[in-house]
């Protein structure tokens, strides 16, 4: 059952990733990113991970994406369409992304597990487990992460406002 | 519990690799900076699904722990990077990164 659930999610991720980089609208790639977003958090929920699923979704399709949308909403992209790269340009893209495709899937191909694989804890990903572990042995970069937090809204306010010197 | 057993780890990283390649597709192919930088996303989150099914395979609980790490920092990151590009827009006028060549000369 499981395998279904697998294959239907990954075609959904690889398939709607694929649409990001192709459709020509941004706000339709902002749509299909957050699909991506849910198909991945789907699979995260299949390797009994499912604190990180929901901090996946609240994260990443909650905030990040509407940052994006506002963002893109605030450009107004309707009357300048992109205008797209030289057909060359384009084709060294394709033919770059297909080769580090084939030297990954080559070189991980015939990667072997190490023999631990049969006895994972099935309680692992629960809030209960990771917090014990955020909270003993992650402790100091978790409070450091904070100080980041912080150095980002600081610069986010100062990069946004506007300048009266100069205007 | 049954996913360990039925899908191999190379599934996943196959997955992932398929993703993370995606991502540096688009990043050399577009040229709007905010499809750019979904792209970067993209690729952050190819390398944390790989995180997390090696975290759940081998049983170890600090790679989700770092995985939330790095959500952390990916949120910081887009709000930095978001502001900058406003920036950008208010003063050229277009997020075209064909614009942005000043250093070029």
């Amino acid at each position: 059952m499981t395998h279904y659930w697998f294959y239907l999610l990954s075609f959904i991720a690889i398939i709607s990733a694929f649409m990001v980089v192709v459709s020509k609208n941004p706000v339709n790639s902002v749509l299909f990113l957050i699909l991506t977003f849910f198909a991945i958090a789907g699979h995260y929920v299949l390797l009994n991970a499912q604190f990180l699923a929901a901090v996946h979704i609240i994260v990443y399709a909650g905030a990040i994406m509407v940052l994006f949308l506002y963002v893109i909403m605030m450009m107004n992209f309707k009357k300048e369409s992109e205008p797209s790269k030289t057909t060359l340009s384009q084709f060294i893209a394709t033919i770059a992304g297909g080769i580090l495709l084939v030297t990954l899937t080559g070189a991980l191909r015939f990667y072997d597990m190490p023999a631990m694989a049969g006895h994972a804890d099935p309680g692992a990903g629960l809030v209960g487990t990771l917090g014990k572990v955020l909270f003993n042995k992650f402790l100091l970069p978790f409070e450091i992460s904070s100080l980041l937090f912080l150095a980002a809204m600081t610069g986010v306010v100062l990069l946004g406002k506007r300048n009266s010197n100069t205007n | 519990m049954q996913t360990l057993h039925n899908i191999p780890i190379n599934m996943y990283i196959l997955l992932s690799s398929v993703l993370f390649c995606i991502g540096v597709f688009g990043v050399l192919l577009r040229r709007n900076a905010i499809i750019i930088f979904m792209c970067v996303e993209l690729m952050l989150n190819a390398v944390n699904l790989l995180l997390v099914a090696f975290s759940t395979y081998l049983g170890d609980t600090q790679g989700q722990v770092f995985v939330f790490f790095i959500m952390a920092v990916a949120a910081a990151e887009v709000a930095v990077g978001l502001a900058i590009l406003t920036m950008i827009y208010r003063n050229t006028g277009s997020v075209d990164i064909e614009v942005l060549n000043k250093l070029k000369n």
